[in-house]
């Protein structure tokens, strides 16, 4: 056995953990949990809340087991009489003066207090007399106080100090007074990452405002996702009720992360939701035929009306927009404008469909922020310049980034080009309704059709990152996966499935029918994929082969 | 001099200035011998000192009785690494009055024995962190110690010997709990005054991340007699285990109350009936507290059989503590008593941990409701039960004191708490 293990027992069963581990955390790996609140792995321990203390042989008073490093040959218990008397002794003091107010509490359901209480407290509490009352304060922000709900493990006020680096909160007053408050009128307005105390709150003392009232925890679905708001790749779950994205909370990863998301990624999700969406797949025919799109042609009565558009099934969509691409194809060449919020997959089957034309060329385009927001306590986070998930990706796929910092501009060749022209993803915001008007072809996969898209000889309905899954490759070159949150509005298909089945009936390949085939078929064309395991990219994901240029991603 | 009482049982070693105002003077203080101490020491070497203090057996006079050479002897043997000698001068235990008349009277005597032990433990700096409230003693020290500092007594070079200690006197914020010794810590550091979990303990981690020996008023002002004289010289008083003399605080129902230097050992019904003159009118004696208000309260039975030494009073089921000896008689409401010791510590709480927190409020809402003929028999058991879990679960004890008073009063004098209960309460007593 290496000497930096150290031998210890836990209820009974015989542990091995690194030297130096704490008992809470050598508990955890046997799994076991210590109750606690002010203990976070994040952040330093005060080993305050009293709640974690365990029975260790040979101590003469039960010890916090969040700041007692193992010991060779201890004996721990976490269950036995004495520890469980402790633990239920100290949660009738933390019901002294809690309101107890569950029915109207946001954090009813995913509180520690009430499971806690419920697993391990009295079940009646002894005290009489009238609590404390500190009522509500708004803390600026996003952050509301419940005084009365707090159990003083000051997470909140050592999330702003050690981690964020700007000490906004601070505990006033002491004894039962004790309270968190703001410096005089200063909120936490104007600070980048303070959505994350109202994620380690362990009751409902902070709650978010823009979470306030509207879901009980216990209806909201958990979708681990990665964040789509810059390129560092955040690790999150989406919360879904009523399948409507209710909140974004981030998802432990140490590699990226760690327990932490900016405000700017937790609050940017309404657009996941945005009604107005593209449902069936449309085969527009155009009034004058050019001869371009005669083969185009659908059912639909040709020429019945001047801007007629054929509503049909996807088999029968997808077979005219071949035959349109393969009569347009070749000419002037393919120009396609991808999105970065597209996935690696998705990516991969663009670059195949074009191939598959006989070549060309594949843009995007992107915001940019002025600069980088880091997170001083954890200073590998930031929220990047990079304001996309996947525009690593897309460099490595081969794609060229155009237009300015604001995402709009460079596409006046594509707008022009009278060849074929794919554009997926909703990439056109700014362009003019003649976009494309002299392509050859002009196949648009969106999920809501802009007037730019006029010209477009057919609209293919894509789900959107939130209602598919896949993956996106982080500025570190970290591919890491996302899965479904919300169910895709009416025909709407992922845009690998819907390239991917247009590419396969063009160059006659196989045709991926499920997410890992699709990035199977990825690591067997791109070498900067080369090996990973798709099952495996959902924890913690896996870095891509090829070193992507750091500057550029950012 | 009449310096407010004196007893011919008393033996005056650390209180021989109180009430001569020339002991402040630097001239005299040296003409009487005051800095051979100092002169002695910093010809041994920090070892021998250590020596000397352990061989003396004197004990930590702020309470826990630990014993000091050991303390000093946990510092680093090497002096490059930056660490401090902390001087606890915050005595802020309700009943304690010793440190205030050590630093008013005689303070360069405390500024002597910290040089010592700081050149025993290898420090450099001194910070003595005094009471913000003790103003004139604040006042006194300062002066006492830009004295020593232009007599050659501290700062460079100390008297020639080549060693250099800086001492620094720090007015504390005023809380009880900076008294703690990681509390003060705290506050020396500028921050809230909330106490640390130990380990790591401050000889490794203490003062601003430094190795740090923290030290009673008391304790620091019996290092010069002990460096003088030996440390056999010192063990001719007190017993065995708890060596020398000690301050002790009587206050209460006493003819002549104020601080009395006896030996360890003293015992506790002569201190009050003839050092201190018995109770006034008369009276029967009701309880004693004989270590301060955080200490278990023991009655008049208990009073004559126990000897004034750390392990006098254990066997008593009290402590020592600062020696703050508090004496009740017949008339006094020890309800009433306990309930504003319970209300001071849940005023002075720092409000980290939840068992002190939020027990000993709860703790002062029973004992009032009590106290207003409100109680019930449950009620009793509830404070024994919510008290006996603030004992041994919190970061310092100062949740223990609130425990002690509260649960040694129940049992020695339960008559009382149901005398407070009515008659139609008193259903299901347990």
């Amino acid at each position: 056995m290496p000497p930096s293990l150290v031998n210890l027992t836990i209820d009974g069963r015989k542990v091995a953990v690194r030297k130096g581990t704490t008992i809470l955390e050598a508990a955890r790996q046997v799994g076991s949990h210590v109750p606690h609140y002010c203990y976070h792995p994040g952040l330093s321990s005060p080993a305050m809340c009293r709640l974690c203390l365990v029975e260790v042989e040979g101590a003469s008073k039960p010890m916090p087991s969040c700041v007692t490093t193992v010991q060779e040959g201890q004996v721990v218990r976490v269950n036995s009489e004495e520890a469980v008397g402790h633990r239920e002794g100290v949660l009738e003091f933390y019901l002294v003066n809690h309101p107890l107010d569950c029915p109207i509490c946001d954090m009813s359901g995913e509180c520690d207090l009430q499971d806690y209480v419920h697993y391990g407290g009295r079940e009646r509490g002894r005290s009489q007399e009238p609590k404390r009352v500190f009522g509500r304060d708004d803390f600026g922000g996003d952050v509301l106080f419940y005084g009365d709900r707090c159990v003083m493990c000051t997470r909140c006020v050592r999330f702003m100090s050690e981690v964020e680096g700007d000490e906004r909160l601070t505990v006033v007053e002491r004894g039962d007074r004790a309270v968190i408050d703001t410096f005089f009128e200063e909120g936490l307005e104007g600070t980048n990452w303070h959505g994350n105390i109202v994620d380690i709150c362990p009751v409902g003392a902070l709650l978010s405002k823009d979470f306030l009232h509207k879901a009980r925890a216990w209806d909201l679905e958990h979708s681990p996702s990665v964040c789509t708001s810059c390129s560092q790749g955040c690790n999150v779950e989406l919360h879904v009720r009523d399948n409507l994205v209710q909140r974004i909370k981030p998802r432990e990863n140490l590699a990226v992360n760690g327990w932490w998301m900016c405000d700017h990624g937790r609050h940017n999700y309404e657009w996941m939701n945005r009604g107005g969406r593209l449902q069936e797949p449309y085969a527009r025919v155009r009034s004058s035929s050019t001869g371009n799109g005669s083969s185009a042609n659908g059912s639909s009565g040709n020429g019945s009306s001047p801007n007629g558009a054929g509503r049909s099934s996807w088999s029968a969509t997808l077979s005219r927009v071949r035959d349109a691409l393969i009569a347009a194809r070749g000419g002037a060449g393919t120009l396609a404008v991808a999105s970065p919020f597209l996935s690696n997959e998705d990516l991969a089957a663009l670059v195949r469909l074009v191939d598959a034309l006989g070549g060309g060329r594949v843009v995007y385009r992107s915001r940019r922020a002025p600069d980088e927001n880091v997170l001083k306590g954890f200073p590998q986070l930031a929220r990047r310049r990079d304001l996309a998930p996947n525009t690593t990706g897309l460099g490595l796929m081969g794609a060229k980034r155009v237009g300015d910092d604001d995402g709009a501009g460079g596409l006046d060749r594509v707008a022009g080009h009278d060849g074929v022209v794919i554009v997926v993803g909703d990439a056109l915001h700014d362009q003019m309704d003649d976009f494309a008007a002299s392509a050859s072809a002009f196949i648009y996969a969106g999920s809501h059709a802009p007037p730019s898209a006029r010209s477009a000889h057919a609209l293919l309905p894509v789900t959107t990152f939130a209602e598919q899954e896949g993956s996106f490759t982080n500025l570190d070159g970290r591919v890491q996966r996302f899965s479904p949150a919300l169910i895709p509005p009416g025909s709407a298909r992922p845009p690998w499935f819907v390239l991917g089945a247009l590419a396969a009936s063009m160059d006659g390949g196989e045709m991926a029918r499920s997410t890992a085939e699709a990035f199977a078929a990825l690591s067997a064309s791109s070498p900067a994929f080369a090996g990973l395991d798709f099952e495996a990219l959902l924890e913690g994901g896996a870095m891509a082969k090829t070193e992507p240029a750091r500057g550029e991603g950012r | 001099m009449a310096y407010p009482y004196v007893s011919e049982r008393e033996t005056r070693v650390i209180s021989r200035g109180f009430g001569d105002p020339m002991q402040r003077v630097l001239d005299i203080y040296v003409q009487r011998g005051g800095y051979g101490a100092l002169r002695k020491a910093l010809g041994l070497s920090p070892g021998e000192v250590i020596e000397e203090v352990k061989r003396s057996g004197l004990r930590g006079r702020g309470g826990a009785g630990f014993p000091t050479g050991l303390k000093w002897s946990f510092m680093p043997k090497e002096s490059r690494r930056e660490h401090y000698l902390l001087c606890n001068a915050d005595e802020s235990e309700p009943g304690t009055f010793k440190d205030r008349e050590l630093m008013r009277w005689d303070p360069h005597q405390l500024i002597e024995g910290c040089l010592i032990a700081a050149h025993a433990i290898r420090s450099s700096h001194v910070y003595i962190y005094c009471r913000g409230e003790f103003f004139e003693a604040n006042q006194i020290l300062a002066r006492a110690l830009e004295d020593a500092y232009a007599g050659g007594f501290a700062g460079d070079d100390i008297m020639g010997s080549g060693r250099s200690i800086d001492v620094t006197v720090v007015q504390g914020a005023g809380a009880y709990i900076c008294g703690e010794e990681t509390g003060l810590m705290s506050s020396l550091e500028g921050k809230r005054g909330l106490p640390r979990v130990k380990p790591p303990f401050p000889a490794a981690v203490g003062a601003f991340g430094a190795p740090s020996t923290i030290n009673n008023v008391e304790t620091l002002a019996a290092v010069p007699h002990i460096v003088s004289n030996g440390g056999d010289w010192y063990r001719q008083w007190g017993t065995e285990r708890s060596p020398g003399t000690k301050l002790f605080c009587v206050s209460g129902h006493v003819n002549r109350p104020g601080n009395y230097e006896l030996p360890l050992g003293f015992p506790l019904q002569e201190l009050i009936d003839d050092v201190c003159g018995g109770i006034p009118g008369g009276k029967a004696l009701k309880a004693v507290i004989p270590g301060g208000s955080s200490v278990p309260l023991i009655d008049a039975a208990d009073t004559r059989a126990c000897a004034l030494d750390y392990e006098g009073c254990l066997e008593v089921g009290t402590m020592l503590g600062c020696a703050s000896v508090i004496v009740m008689d017949e008339s006094a409401d020890v309800v009433k008593q306990v309930r504003r010791m319970a209300e001071f510590y849940a005023h002075e709480s720092c409000g980290q941990c939840t068992p002190c927190r939020e027990g000993a409020a709860w703790t002062v809402r029973i004992l009032r409701r009590i106290e207003a003929g409100r109680g019930t028999m449950e009620d009793i058991d509830t404070l024994m039960e919510i008290t006996q879990g603030m004992v041994g679960t919190t970061i310092c004890v100062l949740s223990d004191s609130v425990a002690a008073p509260v649960q040694s009063s129940i049992e020695k004098f339960r008559d009382e708490y149901l005398s407070l209960i009515r008659p139609e309460h008193r259903v299901g007593a347990a």
